[in-house]
């Protein structure tokens, strides 16, 4: 389940990267300039392909910041019922 | 700071048949323009204001017979197919990229006017009857013409001449923004920039952090005020210049300076120059040795800018009413982008 959500992740991000092995916690906030068209993209990826709204409390970096790190927040969105 | 009450028309979308021409290309072949249409088209481009179509009829012919007619070089994104109206008419609004509510559609038949308005009620639908009187429209009517507005339908061709390199474009998203040769400057607004910059608060929705809107004369008195910086951004690359296309206003405290407004235009939306603006403010106040605080007021449409702050380092510190007050941790600095030269004049 994991390793799909992760390879799923990777998947997308080479899109942007040229980096042939992303690793799973490489700070993908330093390996080029983030813009914010990129990050804009990459929440609404999140969004719909793990079909989870993200709130305006869950932008945090911390949460984005590597493979890693989405692949745990995916996991704990997926786990938390949607808020009525 | 003032609401804006008229939505702003930027962008008529023309029927073509018994519309723009009379008669039906399909059946009569010899269609001849309406009177005062070309006109209308020619005066509305003048000031900035951009034209489409959305035609049920045959591509090719009718590409053919506006050529003909020479007008096809007004119409962006013409959407002629035998779809839905409405289909169209979304269409040209995700092609130029700008909301629905800020189209206009022209068309002689009641039943294509009322599904368009049935599907996107907040587009004007107007009859091809009372073509003569668009001009006078106040939503058709901005309150100023810039050198930026008079260029809007170039400027728009030159993006999709981009557009179409960048559909041809194999690679990362990063080296095709590298192969544009992008200079970025930023520098404080001079009188002459005043107009386009009230323009931009009073156009640009999705990437404006505040969507306050300011007039001419209270721009000029931050433009001269010592307690306020005003910055205006332009761009320009191997397709041609982007115009001035961003805006900063900074109000500098003694030990914090508060972004009130940060905008771009949406042209410019996926060349992530909105952090570059963005990363220069934060680097600025980190230099002076100042926190930076921004306003945030969410909308709808600019969750964009939501995530540019978030993403750049800013925690939301407070809150009152609607606005949002974002505090930058003082920790993320970002250099610029390496794809992008920059220029940044005092």
């Amino acid at each position: 389940m994991s390793t799909d959500t992760r390879a799923r992740i990777a998947q997308y991000l080479s899109r942007f990267f040229p980096v042939q092995d992303l690793k799973d916690d490489d700070d993908i906030f330093e390996l080029g300039f983030v813009s914010s068209m990129f990050a804009m993209q990459l929440v609404s990826f999140v969004e719909h392909e793990f079909a989870i709204t993200i709130e305006n409390e869950d932008l945090e970096l911390e949460h984005f910041r590597s493979i890693k790190a989405l692949d745990a927040f995916v996991t704990r969105k997926l786990s938390v019922p949607a808020a009525g | 700071m003032t609401a804006t009450t008229v939505t702003t028309v930027k962008c008529v979308v023309w029927d073509l048949d018994n519309t723009v021409w009379d008669g039906v290309l399909l059946e009569d072949g010899d269609v001849t323009l309406r009177p005062g249409v070309v006109d209308v088209i020619r005066t509305l481009d003048e000031r900035g204001i951009l034209h489409s179509i959305a035609s049920r009829n045959d591509h090719d012919a009718a590409m053919a017979k506006l050529e003909e007619l020479g007008i096809a070089e007004y119409f962006l994104y013409p959407q002629i197919n035998w779809g839905n109206k409405s289909d169209s008419v979304r269409a040209v609004a995700e092609a130029i990229n700008i909301g629905i509510d800020t189209l206009a559609f022209v068309d002689d038949q009641p039943f294509e006017r009322d599904e368009v308005r049935f599907a996107h009620e907040q587009v004007l639908t107007v009859d091809a009857l009372d073509v003569a009187g668009l001009p006078d429209l106040p939503q058709l009517r901005p309150r100023f013409v810039t050198d930026d507005s008079r260029e809007r339908r170039h400027l728009y061709r030159a993006d999709a001449r981009r557009k179409e390199a960048e559909g041809a474009h194999h690679g990362t998203d990063e080296e095709f923004l590298a192969s544009l040769n992008m200079r970025f400057t930023i520098a404080p607004a001079q009188e002459r920039d005043l107009q386009r910059a009230e323009e931009l608060t009073v156009r640009t929705n999705q990437l404006n952090a505040t969507g306050y809107t300011y007039s001419y004369e209270e721009l000029d008195a931050f433009r001269r005020s010592p307690d306020h910086d005003l910055l205006v951004a332009g761009l320009e690359d191997t397709y041609g210049t982007y115009g001035k296309i961003g805006l900063a206003l900074v109000e500098r405290g003694t030990d914090a300076w508060t972004v009130k407004l940060l905008l771009m235009s949406c042209r410019v939306m996926s060349r992530g120059v909105g952090s570059v603006l963005l990363n220069h403010l934060i680097n600025s106040a980190h230099a002076a040795g100042v926190k930076l605080r921004a306003e945030f007021v969410p909308t709808s449409r600019n969750r964009t800018m939501f995530v540019t702050y978030k993403f750049a380092g800013f925690r939301e510190v407070g809150k009152r009413d609607e606005v949002s007050v974002l505090e930058h941790d003082g920790v993320h600095l970002q250099g610029f982008p390496p794809y992008m030269d920059i220029t940044v004049e005092d």
